[in-house]
């Protein structure tokens, strides 16, 4: 028999996509919280998840919706990239704060389209499912986000 | 302009600071877990003169000694499909019983004073481990004489499965148990572990 694995596991597994995903939608100061509320839910509904699920799409899907909450909340609008005070860039000294700022400053359907498909790995129908629309309105929507982003970055390398 | 698909790469990429940010955050979801009573299964691992051994506990108590032979990713494994899956490493719910089995071999300590979970012996087996709990530090008793205890004096082979089976092997003696003509018979943890506590009961006493 195959059961659920220790929900050890499945936080050594899956914690950090899962932060990425609160970062970019909640931006760095909200998204600790966000991560905290996505994994204490989800051991809550461990025990009823059905084995064999895709546990990663699932926390992807919880944490989405806690940190889209967070923002809705209101306690803190993510920041313009305007107001940056770092300036990204592509290599690997990009100021991960910088990047996730520019990301939660997308339009809302293109932020969630870039965040479910780029960074938490789900497949477009699965991100369309969530965002309530078609896959490729949810396809068109993660590549007008990504173009978006890159214009948004190299404006601020330009600077 | 930058290349799309080096961004796309880096929106989906590990980050080397992430591990430390989960580490800490893990430890936030463990301790607000075990609050909110959503923690069923504790576990941790110690370091003992056998080797390292598993602990793990419910709310109720000790529920599983892994011995140093066992898989423990196939012991916690079978702990998440038999209690639940809500399992997570959160070693202050057994410092009471990693201090406890430290003394044990240490020999400053002859019984242990924790609660004790039984949910995973049941029936028969059940009642042969409270009976083996009877059997008291550097004392022996015989298969046969633990199925007269156990209300059964035909079970001696039941009584051996038992003893197989204990899921608390050490806090419950079931290296206390020999064959009636005194050699050593089974153990699950392999004889050697058996001697070696055998051994380390028999030795005159320093620390009590």
């Amino acid at each position: 028999m195959l059961g659920l694995p220790p929900f050890e596991e499945v936080i050594a597994a899956h914690g950090a996509v899962v932060l990425r995903v609160c970062r970019a939608v909640a931006g760095p100061d909200d998204a600790d919280d966000a991560w905290s509320e996505t994994f204490l839910s989800a051991l809550q509904a461990y025990p009823r998840l059905a084995a064999g699920s895709n546990v990663r799409g699932w926390l992807v899907t919880i944490a989405y919706r806690k940190a889209v909450d967070r923002i809705r909340a209101g306690r803190r609008a993510p920041i313009p990239v305007g107001t940056l005070p770092e300036r990204p860039s592509l290599d690997r000294e990009l100021s991960d704060a910088g990047l996730w700022r520019a990301v939660a400053a997308l339009a809302p359907k293109q932020r969630g389209a870039v965040v479910l498909h780029h960074v938490g790995g789900l497949p477009y129908a699965e991100a369309a499912d969530l965002l309530g629309t078609s896959e490729a309105a949810a396809r068109r929507a993660a590549a007008d986000g990504i173009a978006a982003l890159r214009k948004a970055l190299d404006r601020e390398e330009s600077i | 302009m930058t290349n799309p698909d080096a961004l796309t790469r880096l929106l989906g990429a590990e980050r080397d600071a992430e591990a430390e940010a989960v580490a800490r955050l893990r430890a936030r979801v463990v301790s607000q877990a075990s609050a909110t009573g959503l923690l069923d299964v504790a576990y941790r691992t110690l370091d003992t003169p056998i080797g390292s051994l598993l602990l793990a506990a419910t709310p109720e108590g000790l529920v599983r000694v892994g011995l140093p032979n066992e898989d423990q990713a196939r012991v916690l494994g079978e702990l998440a499909a038999r209690i639940s899956p809500r399992i997570l490493h959160a070693p202050a719910r057994l410092d009471r019983a990693a201090r406890e089995i430290d003394e044990y071999f240490s020999r400053s300590r002859h019984s242990f004073d924790i609660s004790l979970d039984l949910r995973l012996a049941h029936g028969f087996r059940r009642s042969v481990l409270h009976h083996m709990l009877e059997i008291g530090y550097g004392a022996t008793a015989s298969y046969a004489a633990l199925a007269a205890a156990s209300g059964s004096p035909k079970a001696v082979r039941a009584v051996g499965s038992a003893c197989a089976t204990n899921p608390l092997p050490l806090v419950i003696p079931c290296h206390r148990v020999l064959r009636s003509d005194g050699t050593l018979g089974g153990y699950a943890g392999g004889l050697e572990v058996k001697q070696l506590l055998l051994a380390l009961e028999a030795r005159p006493g320093d620390g009590l």
